[in-house]
């Protein structure tokens, strides 16, 4: 059950990742990225962090792709134009278009090789509970409260700095 | 017929598979937002790994350093939006080949 | 098949089966409490009193033509009704509505009565909740109409911006309770003060109950926040260019998640099953009495309370309940670190 379950979320996650970045509506890829988080949260589901998946659903599906759509809908995104020209060739022309798409093919084959010699052992299966909310919440609130309250200076800094860039200038 | 069970390298090699995704993403695609979403494809594939090595050891750091990577992807892409938003705004056009003022 | 599943099963598909029922009472109660308050009657043609109206209604949306602007992005237009309906129904999977039971000795062991009662449940409404966004702003955009544009993106940033106070809000009851799981904060909740007052959060959190209570109505986009469908200025917001079953969705849609709301706060704040005078395994008709004192509340509220305009409205919420949800956190943090120390 475990197992048909992890090969079609799997799938989904990757097919969902591969149109993203091959729709040329920008809307689509927004809304295809929100499958692939659904995918992933159910994969971690499956691995046991039922707090990590709902989290991903609440900030990364929630919350970050609202704010991805707002901004498509409001700007108006056009529909990228078919290339023409030196676009037209494979993977867009000589030049570091190609070099760089082929360079993370390479980067693909290069971890597959790596991890080759990683352990094959199976995950834990039922026998190990998942992670519990107070754990998570005993683990952040002591060792790594700092990062914690880093990250809140982080999220007012970020907050602070989206307003004034979007800002209209004033005449 | 049975499926293999999934082990610790099919979560791994499935995580190498969509930043890989990502990162041609982000080579090959004509627009800022497809950019910063093929951004946000390769912090999730990171996620995944994070998640997977650390139901394999029997730790939980790697989930709050999960939570961390979350919270940061959210204001990368609060001020990411802010950016393409302002750069729209002057060019009106969301190539990036267009933003070339800064080359000699 | 041994038992427990088909119990199980049978549960979910009750409880599937009961939602969409309240959908049908709720629009004959809509316009029985309209009529009450606007002192005429209200349906009263269709079957005895009226009680068939809403059978009425729901053939007359099925018979009304299906219709889709030209220039609207087909896949979109009609995914976004169906995205409303399905997180509606979703967010009411993780709600329990009566105590563990046994069927009368049928089962070995009792099972919950909710559909999945998983240990981070709060979380999970909170997560479809925020998943309900997405139909309404699909919904505007696809419909390629101004007023469409303006309804969704009104509708959205309103419950993006009530979805922290709500939140927050319920953030001070798991502190009270120490679980994040609906049925563990009922058990709470069990018990007497002096063998009269229930132990309810609702007396120990009147504010919390409010501030979620005032969210709730926002996020349902409801009165009287309900702005993006004001009909006098936006034709009918986000859902104009919907007719017959997509349109049907919507108004499913809405009113699922206003009983998701309520059966959320009475499990919070009222106690859930537990009440006088009846033995738990009949606690399921308290809970449904307190959900239906409160969605009686949220229709009075509709047909009483004028509307905001849309700044006051986001106002209200970025600059009084937000910080009034913070100051109960703290206050509830601070109350619980004296009381059970540190």
């Amino acid at each position: 059950m475990d197992a048909i379950l992890f090969w079609i979320l799997a799938a989904g996650a990757v097919i969902a990742s591969v149109l993203v970045i091959g729709q040329r509506n920008p809307m689509y890829s927004v809304l295809l990225l929100i499958a692939s988080f659904g995918a992933l949260s159910g994969l971690y589901v499956l691995l046991g962090s039922p707090f990590v998946a709902v989290i991903q659903i609440i900030i990364y599906a929630g919350a970050i792709m609202v704010l991805f759509l707002f901004v498509v809908m409001l700007l108006n995104v056009p529909t990228e134009e078919m290339p023409t020209g030196q676009q037209a060739k494979f993977l867009g022309g000589a030049g570091p278009r190609r070099f760089g798409a082929i360079l993370s093919a390479f980067l693909a084959v290069q971890l597959f090789w790596a991890m080759r010699a990683l352990s094959a052992q199976p995950m834990p299966g039922n026998e190990t509970p998942a992670t519990t909310v107070a754990a998570i919440g005993e683990r952040l609130f002591r060792e790594y409260s700092f990062a914690f309250e880093a990250t809140s200076v982080l999220i007012l800094v970020a907050m602070v700095g989206a307003v004034i860039l979007a800002r209209k200038e004033h005449q | 017929m049975s499926l293999p069970e999934p082990t610790l390298n099919s979560y791994l090699m499935l995580s190498a598979v969509l930043f890989a995704i990502g990162t041609a993403g982000v080579f090959l695609r004509r627009n800022l937002i497809t950019i910063l979403l093929s951004i946000e494809v390769m912090l999730n594939a990171v996620n995944l790994t994070f998640v997977a090595v650390d139901r394999f050891r029997g730790l939980i750091d790697g989930q709050i350093i999960v939570f961390f990577v979350m919270t940061v992807a959210a204001a990368e892409a609060a001020v990411g939006l802010a950016i393409v938003i302002a750069l729209f705004r002057h060019k009106e056009t969301l190539t990036p080949d267009a933003f070339t003022s800064l080359k000699w | 098949m041994d038992a427990r599943l088909i119990a199980q099963l049978g549960v979910i598909g009750f409880t599937f089966f009961m939602l969409l029922n309240s959908a049908a009472i709720l629009v004959y109660m809509e316009r029985k409490v309209a009529a009450l308050v606007q002192q005429r009657y209200g349906p009263f043609l269709v079957g005895p009193k009226g009680l068939l109206q809403p059978l009425a209604d729901i053939i007359k949306l099925m018979m009304k033509e299906e219709l889709r602007p030209l220039a609207a992005n087909k896949w979109l237009f009609y995914l976004a009704p169906v995205v409303s309906a399905t997180a509606a129904f979703a967010a009411f999977s993780v709600v329990p509505f009566g105590a563990p039971t046994t069927f009368f000795g049928l089962l070995d062991e009792p099972i919950n009565l909710a559909p999945a009662d998983v240990n981070v449940g709060l979380l999970v409404i909170f997560a479809i909740t925020s998943m309900g966004v997405y139909g309404i702003v699909l919904a505007g955009w696809s419909s390629n109409s101004k007023y469409s544009l303006i309804g969704a993106l009104r509708a959205s940033a309103q419950m993006i911006s009530y979805e922290l106070s709500y939140g927050m809000s319920f953030a001070a009851v798991i502190l009270m309770a120490g679980s994040l799981s609906l049925g563990e904060i009922v058990n709470q909740q069990s018990g007497y003060w002096f063998h009269v007052i229930p132990k309810w959060y609702i007396f120990i959190q009147p504010l919390g109950f409010f501030i979620f209570l005032t969210a709730g109505v926002a996020e349902t986009n409801r009165a009287p926040f309900d702005f993006p469908e004001a009909e006098q200025e936006l034709v009918a917001g986000y859902h104009t260019e919907y007719s017959s079953m997509s349109f049907a969705l919507f108004f499913l849609a809405e009113y699922v998640n206003m009983v998701t709301v309520s059966a959320v706060a009475t499990d919070l704040f009222l106690g859930g099953w537990h009440g006088p005078f009846l033995p738990e395994s009949l606690g399921w008709i308290w809970f449904l009495a307190k959900v239906f004192a409160l969605l009686f509340f949220y229709i009075w509220m509709r047909w009483t309370l004028p509307r905001y305009r849309y700044d006051q409205l986001m106002e209200f919420g970025w600059k009084w309940l937000l910080p009034l949800a913070v100051v109960n956190l703290l206050v509830t943090a601070f109350l619980t670190i004296k009381i059970n120390g540190w």
